[in-house]
């Protein structure tokens, strides 16, 4: 019986992964699709099992889509979102999860705003913990449903140039995506105004581009990152409409692309700010599809990860601190 | 069982499907990943040989729905699920799988057809019954029976995996003394 890689305890990142790793979850997703258009949309595999969504953040796609996932593969969901919990109250983390593991629970899904949050609790509970984005470190299941649906739509990952537009040096999203797509093979790239590109991004293995028209001459596919109105706020960019005319993904500039592009964002969308609607609505638009696949990865993380961790005892034992 | 062995064991498979099923009509196959795949499209073939009508064939992975997924180590690789044309509601469905042993395999894709639908009749056709139950659970319609002892291993091969068309016994001492 062939067996998926092994993930370990916890999905942090994909920094952390190799590439078999991260093939193997997208691999693995594949399968899960279908069971999300059966009429009965449910296995029974994490019948059982105990997971709580753990969400110091506001979030809407990403808890509705963890929901689903843990749903159709018959898990037991709680959900704890920040405000109007005992977080609110002072609690901090590790005593929330240490409250949340005496109900005895399996796995944490963990939304936070602290880059590192998720690493902090895999070490401290035996739960495995998968990281749904922590401040601007990762956001590893919206990188693996984006790369997955390049993969659906291109049919490989490999060679394929990759465009990341908008405010990458705030964006998990980004960093997932360049971590993932980089060691599957892809040639990434990341455009947008320069107070927006971390420094040294080069390093990483990444092409830098200052003129979304060129960005767009050179990729395949443009992802169009969120730009988040308190950055204007901040003083990163003058204001929306100069960032729209500069950067904006518009249809003149996807109708001028030497190339049919594939156009991702991981939502919500300013329409009109980092994207138009002709363009978001249009027939390059791969948004909804990225919906659709970011259920069937979170299936595929939650079933490699679940129970699966031979150190689990281990850290049981070690305790917390 | 070489290839003409197996070849035969399959045609006269077909036969008593469609004898059991009273022809074709209303009869759909539905092969367990992954060597039942093959063979149910194969008693298709045969059946199609013979009555010129081809019945439905799909593909059942019942890997979520084992009962020892949590307990066994690193996470096996799941297949594809394709249910036959028209599905399988009021249908005389036809699980096929390679090798009858445990019987754990077939108690999970009944769950799973279950999930899906609800058939007229299921039949079980297995290539290899090798005995061991640990459930009840019996095929209807079997290539052949092997009598083996527990640490000795039933592989079919076919040509789509293995290249080739053949049922090996492998590993073990000689089969245990009556």
């Amino acid at each position: 019986m062939p067996s998926a890689p092994y993930l370990g305890k916890d999905l942090v990142g994909l920094e952390e992964l190799d590439a078999d790793q991260i093939r193997g979850i997208l691999d693995t997703a594949e399968p899960f699709k279908e069971i999300s258009e059966r009429a009965i949309k449910k296995v029974p595999v994490l019948r059982g099992k105990t997971i709580v969504n753990l969400f110091f953040e506001p979030s809407t796609r990403t808890r509705i889509s963890f929901e689903f996932a843990e749903k159709r593969l018959s898990a037991d969901t709680v959900n704890v979102a920040a405000s109007g919990s005992s977080v609110q109250k002072g609690e901090t983390l590790v005593d929330t999860a240490r409250n949340l593991e005496a109900m005895r629970i399996d796995m944490v899904v963990i939304r936070h705003g602290s880059s590192g949050a998720a690493r902090f609790l895999g070490e401290r509970i035996p739960s495995n913990v998968i990281n749904a984005g922590d401040g601007r470190h990762e956001h590893p299941t919206q990188a693996l449903l984006d790369m997955l649906t390049i993969r659906d739509h291109l049919g490989r990952l490999e060679g394929v140039r990759v465009c990341i537009v908008g405010d990458v040096l705030h964006s998990r999203v980004a960093r997932s995506n360049i971590w993932g797509l980089t060691k599957l093979g892809a040639e990434v790239a990341v455009c947008g105004p320069p107070t927006l590109l971390p420094a040294g991004v080069e390093e990483l293995g990444v092409r830098v581009f200052t003129r979304v028209e060129e960005a767009i001459e050179w990729a395949e596919v443009l992802n169009v990152l969120r730009l988040q109105l308190e950055r204007m706020h901040a003083g990163y960019i003058p204001s929306l409409r100069e960032y729209n005319r500069v950067f904006g993904i518009t249809r003149e500039r996807v109708e001028r692309a030497p190339r049919d592009l594939l156009i991702l964002h991981p939502g919500p969308m300013n329409r009109g700010v980092e994207i138009d609607s002709d363009v978001a609505d249009g027939e390059h638009s791969v948004i909804l599809d990225q919906v659709t696949n970011g259920v069937a990865v979170r299936m595929a993380v939650l079933y490699l990860l679940a129970g699966g961790a031979p150190d689990k005892a281990e850290v049981a034992k070690h305790g917390v601190e | 069982m070489d290839q003409r062995a197996v070849e035969r064991a399959l045609a006269r498979m077909a036969r008593e499907l469609v004898e059991r099923g009273q022809g074709v009509e209303g009869l759909s196959l539905v092969g367990i990943h992954r060597r039942g795949v093959q063979l149910a499209d194969r008693l298709a073939d045969e059946i199609e040989r013979a009555e010129e009508v081809r019945p439905p064939v799909g593909s059942l992975d019942i890997t979520l729905y084992r009962d020892d997924l949590m307990a066994i180590g690193p996470r096996p690789v799941v297949g594809e699920t394709r249910l036959p044309e028209g599905g399988i509601n009021g249908r005389k469905v036809v699980i096929v799988d390679d090798v009858l042993y445990t019987g754990r395999t077939v108690r999970a894709a009944l769950d799973e057809l279950a999930d899906f639908g609800r058939p007229s009749r299921i039949y079980l056709c297995v290539l290899v019954d090798r005995g061991g139950r640990e459930l009840p659970i019996h095929a209807d319609i079997v290539g052949r029976r092997i009598e083996t002892a527990p640490n000795q291993r039933v592989e079919v091969l076919v040509p789509e995996l293995d290249g080739r068309l053949a049922v090996e016994l492998v590993g073990g001492a000689e089969p245990e003394a009556a």
